[in-house]
């Protein structure tokens, strides 16, 4: 069980998942990218000894992971379920993770750095995620001495993460206001407040199924505190908007928007064959109409766990091999009928 | 033009390259070009392209272009030119290593120079320390003017121990 995919939080209608990751480093070794093998070794050990053998509650939740010691399929669903980052499962010679039970917590081994922790709830919980996130922060600081600078703060190996070393985010379901155009307008002013908007799969992906991320970009020079309610003011306006959005397109139009939820309803359990792409769009279209009362027959738990059993490498995973993308796309269809079938 | 490797798709990436006076010319569809390792293709416009962007667009620095390339951080063998070209740093000590030049960057990046925020216990040391005491010496004020002096002896013995640990770390 993966705690955001099968539990709804608050304000689960529009906010998917709330994120925050701190980056460290240790003092004594050269950062992941001068690692030799060896030494990336010696850090994993460093890091998974401090957790496992340590006094914290962490030492029975957690396992460590080699990520060499996996298949790549299964690093892949990992970062599908947004568990690991890609960076870390293309790096997979000298990176490992620790995760609880529930993949709440996710500690990244010599991701870009050392040290990733992160802890993703579901729907808009940033403060929990920070108080869990800082908790293993000061269990693994019992173990590790940090690189840190009094004027710098905690020292990452890029400097944009430099200072705090957090990044904090929230995953937003956001139909209404992408339908009434007013996406475009958002991203400007949140990138003009220090935030930026990011597809799905976070950097360089695209926007797909109405879903983004919106994060923090500075991270030093503020504290954790501001830096989460900065982004925490900023989301609630949005989420406003969107309700706003939501009841202007059901009181004005709401012929034509039942008319595409149950289209796209209609696709979604009947179709046999479904791309990501297409199978996400109407994804979204079910989302709302959940969210809307409209459709009452599924929950939007299942709408949030169904978007990450269609990705190309749960499927491969599920199947039990490669596929090729003709494959994929007719197990996609028949995944999403046996998961809508009530 | 068609993709040189699948020969189906068109061809959008253009590659020259020139070593030891030979060229060779790649022409590739997307799809190719992300399984070909000579290309960077994910990285294009990656954050650490617009870092080394920033780093060749600050203008007024004093500092010359021979330093640029050659100063190195003892403690890892990092270059700057190498982490010009690659935005990463090698270790916390590059951070001393490259200061005159970083501290521009990461005043232009983040538009503060300071640290606010936690302080880890060990790695912090005196910092965390020192801000205890500043912490303390404020309320020592406030027990003194409320005439408080049973609080203010215990803060002033509790800043006391504070400062001596601090000495002893030294």
């Amino acid at each position: 069980m993966t705690k955001w995919m099968n539990e709804l939080g608050p304000d689960g209608d529009i906010i998917i998942s709330s994120r925050i990751r701190l980056a460290r480093n240790l003092e004594e070794f050269p950062f992941p990218i001068a690692l030799t093998k060896g030494k990336s070794k010696e850090v994993h050990e460093l890091i998974s000894d401090t957790i496992l053998k340590g006094n914290s509650s962490l030492k029975n939740e957690c396992k460590f992971i080699e990520l060499n010691e996996i298949s790549s399929l299964e690093r892949q669903v990992l970062v599908e379920k947004h568990i690991i980052s890609p960076y870390l499962a293309a790096n997979y010679e000298k990176s490992a993770a620790l995760l609880n039970q529930d993949e709440s917590i996710s500690i990244m081994i010599n991701e870009e750095d050392h040290i990733r922790i992160q802890c993703l709830l579901p729907g808009f919980q940033l403060e929990n995620a920070f108080d869990i996130a800082d908790k293993v922060d000061d269990v693994l600081e019992e173990g590790v001495k940090y690189a840190f600078d009094e004027k710098l703060g905690y020292l990452t190996s890029c400097p944009t993460n430099i200072g705090t070393g957090i990044r904090a985010s929230v995953m937003i379901h956001l139909p209404a206001l992408s339908m009434v155009g007013y996406m475009n307008r958002i991203l400007q002013a949140a990138n003009q407040i220090g935030l930026a908007v990011r597809g799905l799969y976070g950097e360089g992906t695209e926007f797909i199924g109405n879903v983004f991320q919106i994060s923090n970009q500075l991270t030093l020079g503020r504290s954790e505190k501001e830096i989460i309610q900065n982004l925490k003011d900023v989301t609630k306006q949005i989420i406003q908007k969107e309700r706003d959005a939501r009841s202007t397109i059901l009181s004005n139009n709401k012929i034509q928007l039942e008319d595409k939820i149950y289209r796209s309803f209609g696709i979604l359990c009947n179709a046999r064959i479904l791309t990501t792409q297409e199978c996400m769009k109407l994804l979204s279209d079910v989302r709302l109409g959940m969210d809307l009362g409209i459709l009452k027959d599924v929950s939007t738990e299942n709408v949030n766990e169904i978007m990450v059993l269609i990705q190309p490498s749960y499927l491969q995973k599920q199947a039990n091999k490669s596929l090729s993308s003709n494959e994929r796309d007719i197990r996609r269809a028949t995944m999403v009928r046996e998961k809508l079938k009530y | 033009m068609i993709c040189e490797k699948c020969n189906k798709r068109p061809a959008t990436v253009h590659l020259t390259k020139i070593l030891n006076d030979t060229k060779t010319e790649l022409h590739l569809c997307e799809q190719c070009a992300k399984q070909t390792e000579q290309v960077t293709f994910e990285n294009s416009f990656s954050i650490n392209n617009f870092l080394t962007g920033i780093l060749d667009s600050i203008q007024d620095s004093p500092i010359k272009v021979d330093y640029i390339q050659a100063t190195k951080c003892d403690h890892c063998g990092m270059t700057y030119g190498k982490f010009k070209q690659i935005g990463r740093l090698g270790c916390s000590k590059c951070y001393h290593a490259f200061y005159e030049k970083l501290n521009t960057l990461i005043k232009r990046i983040q538009g503060n120079e300071s640290h606010i925020g936690k302080i880890p216990k060990r790695a912090g040391g005196s910092l965390r320390i020192k801000n205890q005491i500043t912490e303390l010496k404020i309320k020592l004020n406030d027990a003194i003017r409320k005439e408080a002096f049973e609080d203010a002896a215990y803060l002033r013995d509790q800043i006391k121990e504070l400062q001596n640990q601090i000495k002893r770390e030294a």
